[in-house]
């Protein structure tokens, strides 16, 4: 089973659910493996830390010519839909950090001059961290290729009874590739405009890709009802609420598991993932689990 | 600096949620003479305390896409296997999927009937709008969609344009979060970043990446570290750290809830002037007037 968290805007609390989800099923007993999929700050580490033991680089394709035997004739330069090449006189310049890796340029190069290399985009990182196994993309500082990369981390997991996957912020390309081919999104957002706005974005995104959602709301008490009426207008299940808590951000603060610091909020998560087992199960709302959901108030 | 030029600060974090637009928000009721542009486009939300009013509105156009025309398929295959980006399912008829197309081409020139149609694709729209501190160019990603760096870059050089037609001395760029590609798109060529913080270990872990990102491109930074007081040894460590990284430390932040109840009434947090949070940002302004 494959859950992802994401949020769509940043800083909501999806590390921290799914740091502390993974914690606390370690803690039962359960098979989990935790992918941190945020490759641009991956911060799930922070909160476990793990021992890394194997470090495997990541890349991406790229071409590259012979530049010597170009006939200047100008074809890849033609074709190139990312404006990655020029043909000046007899000269080929491929610029590599514009190259897609599509590999059209080599399709179709009379001279046959250009081939395929890779080039390295980051690191991914694997350990192991009280029982659980954790794997994280780390992207080079200056490289755009988030995508990629979030793919190759997702590549590299192992079959696990149960695979968090922890998403970057946003909407666009790296949240799609981090959530593409999961079971369940888990949302973590709260209850402001803000997060509302990017939470709405967010879920438009998921219905275009098919993927079934569920909602925790962090700091549940610090604004306003109308995430709550988008949530029941839209049928999104709350699994969660998260009280906005001094003492949740000043663990969060130094790096500290929640579940671990402070055990009143265990229960919390325990029922969390109950809520995502009977979600899953269609069952969501109908069995006992859902009116033990453990609230704030 | 050019005093005919338009200075540009980007507002930057690494980590999302440490209140960028927030500041943003404050920083463009303060700034006199502004351009502002939210380049958050993934994720937008400055709109909600600037009330846009929208006086031009554009559609963007991101990548090309491909489409296979079921009727001149030949059901071979080709375009399924040779798409480097697993963007073309085998079904009958074989299948694009929009979200995961690159727009590279590839299947459109390979494919031996000529069955691929590929042409720009909307996937998003950009407006120019007039707000109670400035004109505004904002954006709007649909959902599913990728290449925001793109509309950044765009977005970044309309807000030029206006910047340079009205002699403004100042465009504040709201940035994403994160240090990838829409990130370096909103940063290249900036004259200043602010980088709003938070105290605490992801905060000063991806403020480290991003420092690292920023002295690629050598622009001055300033560093401000929000909500410090949850966390005052954190705080004062990532201003050591901000100051040995050879940026320069703007200012501190108090948490404070009033940002989340000015929020609530779609304002922004200098419509409260005794907050501890306005006032803090006031100080904060003033020491980014003193040094720009």
């Amino acid at each position: 089973m494959k859950i992802a968290f994401a949020s769509g805007k940043g800083g909501t609390g999806k590390t921290t659910v799914a740091v502390n989800v993974a914690y606390i099923l370690q803690q039962c007993g359960a098979d989990v493996q935790l992918l941190d999929c945020d490759v641009e700050e991956p911060n799930a580490h922070l909160f476990l830390p793990p021992r890394i033991d194997r470090s495997i680089p990541a890349t991406v394709r790229r071409s590259e010519a012979a530049e010597d035997r170009c006939t200047g004739c100008g074809v890849c330069a033609d074709y190139c839909e990312f404006n990655a090449i020029t043909v000046f006189k007899n000269k080929v310049i491929i610029f590599p950090e514009l190259c897609h890796g599509c590999g059209v340029c080599a399709w179709f190069c009379p001279e046959r001059i250009i081939t395929e290399t890779f080039r390295p985009i980051g690191v991914i990182e694997g350990g192991k961290v009280k029982g659980i196994r954790f794997l994280q993309g780390r992207l080079n500082i200056g490289e755009i290729m988030a995508p990629p990369l979030i793919r190759q981390v997702k590549g590299q997991a192992q079959v696990a009874a149960v695979t968090l996957i922890d998403c970057p912020p946003g909407n666009s390309c790296p949240l799609i590739e981090a959530v593409r081919g999961t079971d369940l999104v888990i949302l973590v957002s709260e209850p402001t405009p803000f997060g509302l706005c990017d939470l709405s974005l967010t879920v438009a995104t998921l219905k275009k890709l098919g993927l079934p959602a569920g909602v925790v709301i962090n700091r549940c008490d610090i604004g306003n009802d109308e995430l709550y009426l988008f949530c029941r207008q839209g049928k999104i299940p709350i699994l969660a609420e998260i009280p906005h808590d001094r003492r949740i951000a000043e663990s969060y603060s130094r790096g500290g598991l929640i579940s671990k610091d402070l055990p009143d909020y265990r229960g919390l998560f325990a029922s969390l993932w109950e809520n995502i087992l009977a979600l899953r199960e269609g069952n969501y709302g109908k069995s006992p689990a859902a009116d033990r959901g453990w609230t704030a108030t | 600096m050019d005093s005919n030029m338009t200075k540009e600060i980007t507002i930057l974090s690494g980590k999302g949620g440490s209140g960028k637009t927030t500041v943003t928000g404050a920083l463009a009721v303060l700034g006199k003479n502004n351009i502002l542009v939210d380049a958050d486009v993934d994720a937008p939300d400055l709109h909600l305390l600037l009330q846009p009013q929208i006086k031009r509105r554009e559609a963007f156009f991101g990548s090309k896409k491909a489409r296979i025309i079921p009727e001149e398929c030949i059901r071979c295959g080709l375009c399924v296997t040779s798409c480097r980006f697993d963007a073309i399912k085998m079904e009958e008829p074989p299948v694009v999927a929009p979200i995961f197309c690159e727009g590279c081409g590839l299947c459109r020139r390979i494919c031996p009937a000529e069955a691929i149609e590929f042409a720009e694709a909307r996937t998003g729209e950009w407006y120019v709008s007039e707000t109670a501190y400035g004109p505004m160019v904002h954006a709007h990603l649909d959902p599913a969609q990728g290449n925001s760096g793109k509309l950044v870059s765009l977005i970044r050089a309309e807000g030029r344009k206006i910047a340079e037609d009205k002699r403004a001395d100042l465009m504040l760029t709201n940035g994403p979060p994160g240090i990838g590609c829409p990130v370096i798109a909103s940063l290249a060529g900036a004259g200043l970043v602010l980088i709003v913080t938070e105290p605490t270990l992801s905060g000063e872990h991806d403020l480290r990446r991003l420092a690292e990102l920023i002295a690629m491109f050598k622009i001055p930074a300033w560093v401000c570290v929000n909500k410090w007081d949850l966390n005052p040894e954190m705080t004062a460590k990532i201003e050591e750290a901000s100051r040995a990284l050879g940026m320069s430390v703007a200012g501190r932040i108090r948490f404070d809830l009033t940002t989340v109840q000015a929020q609530l009434q779609r304002r922004t947090v200098m419509d409260y002037p005794e907050s501890t949070a306005a006032r803090d940002i006031e100080s904060l302004w003033r020491e980014l007037s003193a040094a720009s």
